[in-house]
């Protein structure tokens, strides 16, 4: 039997019990059961060995199962079968532990082509790390010096809360939307670097072809190659605390020069934000700004009014720490405590005294004064 | 004997009162107590699985926080694994190895007391962390650093917990191998022992090597967090991968202590049921030993994405695939059990028969998942929670499951109702399929585990398997409906119960009285097992 005519029969089975269960949107139903083909040759290649092994196991399961059924429905005693007494022997047990070896060895050769292709991190074009973060994703272009943090979009954000009474189905891309992609350009060897600040993360793109863990202290080295433009969207896939579910990566695939474009406007926005902290600010404007980098960065812990959750974050509402001295709010804020990460490497001066400000003129704080951008570009 | 039995009958006094279940030291009771304990934590752990379910029914957050999400997926393991498998397996063992064998009990039976009574302790620690500062554990139960160690109040109990349930299941497993090397009756060989016996042995040794390991890393998690070591952090020196591959040689070997005993008791099930002798008792025995010894040497494949040198994927990969060949002989050697028997299809044998198929699903999507490069896609994805399912619910519990409705006529002295147990297997089989075959599926297409909302392309797919729990954990109370039923009265049982059933347990009377086998019977080939 050929693998196609296999293949046939293996869809037809599927279609069928799918059919059992809901003779509509049968299309919808068929993109949510198999693995991606992807994009890069890895995945590829991943795929056909995904389907090669999926092939005999089934032709094996269909078999197993065939002479148990046979044997069901003939060695009953309802059918007058009369128990033979025979418990042994050496040529039938011979058989079956040569043959599974043999498949065995049939399975390991291209698992093991596979395996050392993918290993071959070497000779890439560009390098880019990936730090995950409770809960978001930090990316640096390493030979552009571009560096940006990335966490699920905020409509999302607003629908997952519990009780929120947004349906989902209204949002576009539900949990695998994020407020900045990371933009790749396509037909470059590309070498993808994890590591994690706080806890075991996992970097997964489906479309790439593997996940690889982010571990804090140690960076693995992985790469790929992607083939077409589009626009790829994964999860972690570690469990890494609360917000787990809600920490999405999105990957936009896009031509060399479509790619140099982005990595110029990059740097002058990256300039831009530089800038901000030389610059003296109104209290208006940083409570305005402080209030977006609150609700991107800090609600998911301390919450929407400061209140915190208890026994795991802090309440920021009336907070010893918030109403203390700033000097010694920007110094945690900067340098992370416990669970809080160092928001140093994550916020621009700019954005961690908008948010400072902000925090100190909300809910219950008293002491209402002003932290400028330039007063925590001092403290660095 | 029977004469030996009769002498027994007449001075039948049991211990009355609470004081017969605290303090005592009979196999029968300890056994009963374990079986007891194992069914109410499985419907424990069975509620949590249901919180889960409610929870994935439609995307969006219904019900509870995040944080409870992860301690629901996290407990859930914990009691379901240390709570219901494993000591509804060391209930069996207790119940029936003393009987199999031809001894009077145990051969130490206040170390059993012991070994029962500290579970609910542990397990009072453990499920109290609901009630501190920080909630309970929920970083799963694989108790991963640095993410478990941000745990609040409840770390030290989870950490206690442990090491009590290790002590309790190392007493448990040096009770059982001191009486099977000693306490055998006469012309009871090794090779005359009954295959769950065999079974047993090794789950025993496997727990002795186990379990220490365990206990040694969730010390450490103890020391790092208060005592300010750096074992598992890297800025001191240490690494958290350390701890993934120190649990997995532990938990590896876990999977094979929860499995053994469910295939000791399929191995007692279908030559009763298909009235003829198990087939290629040698080789069985061999197949378990293989299974147990490589179990130690494939431990990192449960961590292949976290960045292994390609020689050490290689080697985990080989590993790996070389236990397909001693499964696949027991598999096969059921199946040669089966053929050209007598069979009749009581509850016990449909039970055993489901594991033989579903358990072999299991089996085929663990093959997938052990050749490395393609695991790279399913780790951590709800492939691979449809694969440990598969193994655990329609294989292991399944087969517990079995040697219940199997020995229980043994037990009580009364038939339990063949209509209800049937019903109970098939309103099982069909719900735990509806429950766990979809989730290859949505595994397959992207969906990672342990998230308590997804992206709306899972939603059908997510409602059928949460409708598929929900039936499957409204057909366990059929169990306890059976179970209650039978003890209350019924058809009064034969000694044999089983037509095809061999072996010394089948010698006794049914219920058998309190103390057994106080003069130990004779073991010829006519009278063994197999």
């Amino acid at each position: 039997m050929s693998v196609d005519k296999l293949k046939q029969i293996v869809l037809g089975v599927t279609t069928v019990s799918l059919f059992l269960m809901s003779g509509t949107a049968l299309a919808d139903y068929m993109n949510v059961l198999n693995l991606t083909e992807g994009v890069t040759p890895t995945s590829k290649m991943v795929y056909d060995l995904h389907m090669l092994i999926l092939y005999i196991v089934t032709v094996i399961g269909i078999l197993v199962f065939s002479v148990m059924c046979w044997s069901i429905y003939h060695h009953r005693k309802s059918k007058g079968a009369v128990a033979e007494q025979f418990h042994h022997s050496t040529a039938a047990e011979i058989t079956w532990t040569v043959i599974p070896i043999l498949i065995l060895v049939l399975m390991a050769i291209p698992a093991t082509k596979a395996l050392v292709f993918m290993e071959q991190t070497g000779d890439a074009e560009m390098t880019i790390k990936v730090t995950g973060i409770q809960w978001k994703w930090k990316y640096d272009y390493l030979d552009e010096g571009i560096s940006f943090v990335s966490t699920l979009s905020q409509d999302s954000n607003d629908a997952r809360q519990v009780g929120s009474g947004i349906d989902p189905n209204t949002i576009e891309n539900y949990l695998l939307d994020v407020d900045n992609r990371v933009v790749l350009p396509i037909k470059t060897k590309i070498r993808i670097l994890t590591t994690a600040a706080d806890v075991i993360h996992d970097w997964w793109v489906p479309a790439l072809g593997w996940k690889r863990d982010a571990i804090p202290g140690f960076i693995n080295d992985n790469w790929t190659y992607i083939e077409e433009p589009g626009i790829y969207r994964g999860n972690c896939a570690e469990l890494c605390g609360r917000d787990h579910g809600f920490m999405p990566i999105v990957v936009e695939a896009v031509s060399k020069d479509e790619y140099a474009v982005w990595v110029e406007e990059q740097k002058s926005m990256q300039l831009a934000a530089a800038a901000g902290a030389d610059k003296e600010w109104t209290k208006e404007e940083l409570l305005a700004k402080g209030a977006e980098v609150y609700t991107t960065n800090c609600a998911v812990c301390h919450m929407a009014e400061g209140q915190g959750m208890e026994g795991l974050f802090p309440a920021l509402d009336s907070s010893a720490i918030v109403n203390g001295p700033a000097s010694e709010m920007i110094m945690q804020v900067l340098n992370g405590k416990n669970m809080m990460p160092a928001w140093k490497d994550l916020l621009n001066d700019t954005d961690i005294g908008a948010v400072v400000t902000f925090a100190r003129n909300s809910w219950g704080n008293t002491v209402k004064d002003v932290v400028q951008p330039s007063d925590v570009k001092a403290m660095r | 004997m029977s004469e030996a039995v009769l002498h027994d009958d007449h001075h039948d006094h049991k211990p009355t009162g609470i004081g017969r279940w605290l303090f005592s030291t009979n196999h029968k009771d300890i056994g009963t107590m374990y079986l007891v304990f194992a069914l109410i934590m499985f419907f424990v752990g069975g509620a949590m699985s249901m919180v889960i379910r409610a929870e994935l029914f439609q995307p969006g957050m219904q019900y509870v926080d995040p944080q409870f999400y992860n301690s629901m997926v996290t407990v859930h393991a914990l009691v379901m694994i240390f709570g219901a498998l494993m000591p509804a397996g060391v209930g069996l063992a207790n119940w029936m190895i003393p009987m199999m064998i031809g001894a009077p009990d145990m051969a130490l039976p206040r170390m059993n007391n012991m070994s029962f009574w500290i579970l609910p302790f542990a397990f009072t620690l453990l499920l109290s962390t609901f009630f501190m500062q920080g909630g309970a554990p929920a970083g799963g139960w694989t108790m991963y650093p640095p993410l478990v160690l941000q745990l609040g109040d409840g770390l030290p109990y989870l950490v206690f917990a442990v090491h009590f349930l290790g002590v309790s299941s190392i007493m448990g497993a040096i009770n059982i191998i001191a009486t099977v090397f000693n306490m055998r009756a006469p012309g009871m060989t090794f090779m005359r022992l009954p295959l769950f016996v065999w079974a047993w042995i090794i789950t025993a040794f496997l727990l002795i090597a186990a379990m220490p390991v365990l206990a040694g890393g969730v010390t450490m998690l103890l020391t790092d967090k208060f005592f300010g070591t750096a074992f598992f952090d890297a800025a001191g020196g240490g690494d958290p991968v350390m701890f993934q591959h120190i649990f997995w040689f532990f938990g590896h070997p876990e999977v094979y202590i929860l499995v053994l005993p469910a295939f000791g008791v399929i191995s007692q099930i279908i030559p009763t049921f298909a009235r003829k002798p198990l087939f290629g008792y040698t080789s069985m025995v061999y197949a378990t030993a293989s299974i147990a010894f490589l179990s130690f040497f494939v431990w990192a494949h449960h961590m292949f994405t976290v960045g292994m040198p390609l020689t050490g994927e290689l080697f985990f990969m080989y590993a790996t695939m070389s236990i397909a060949v001693p499964t696949g002989v027991k598999i096969f050697n059921w199946m040669a059990t089966m053929w050209k028997g007598s069979m009749t299809f009581e509850t016990p044998m449909l039970f055993a028969i489901g594991v033989l198929f579903m358990f072999s699903l299991g089996g085929f999507s663990g093959l997938m998942m052990g050749i490395t490069p393609v695991d790279f896609q399913y780790h951590d994805t709800y492939f691979i929670v449809a694969h440990f399912h598969y193994v655990i619910v329609p294989g292991i519990i399944f087969g517990l499951m079995g040697g219940i409705y199997f020995w229980l006529p043994k037990w009580t002295g009364n038939m339990y109702d063949e209509k209800l147990g049937k019903l109970h297997f098939w309103s099982s089989t069909i719900s735990v399929n509806i429950l766990f075959f979809p989730m290859h599926f949505i595994g397959l297409a992207g969906m990672p585990r342990r998230i308590p909302d997804y992206s709306v392309q899972f939603a059908d797919w997510n409602a059928i398997i949460s409708l598929g729990g929900f039936a499957f954990g409204l057909s366990q109370l059929i169990l306890v409906w059976v179970v209650i039923k039978c003890v209350r009265g019924g058809e009064k049982a034969t000694d044999q119960v089983w037509e095809g059933a061999h072996g010394l347990e089948w010698t006794l009377p049914s219920p058998p009285p309190f103390h057994t086998f106080t003069t130990p019977p004779e073991v010829t080939d006519a009278t063994a097992h197999s």
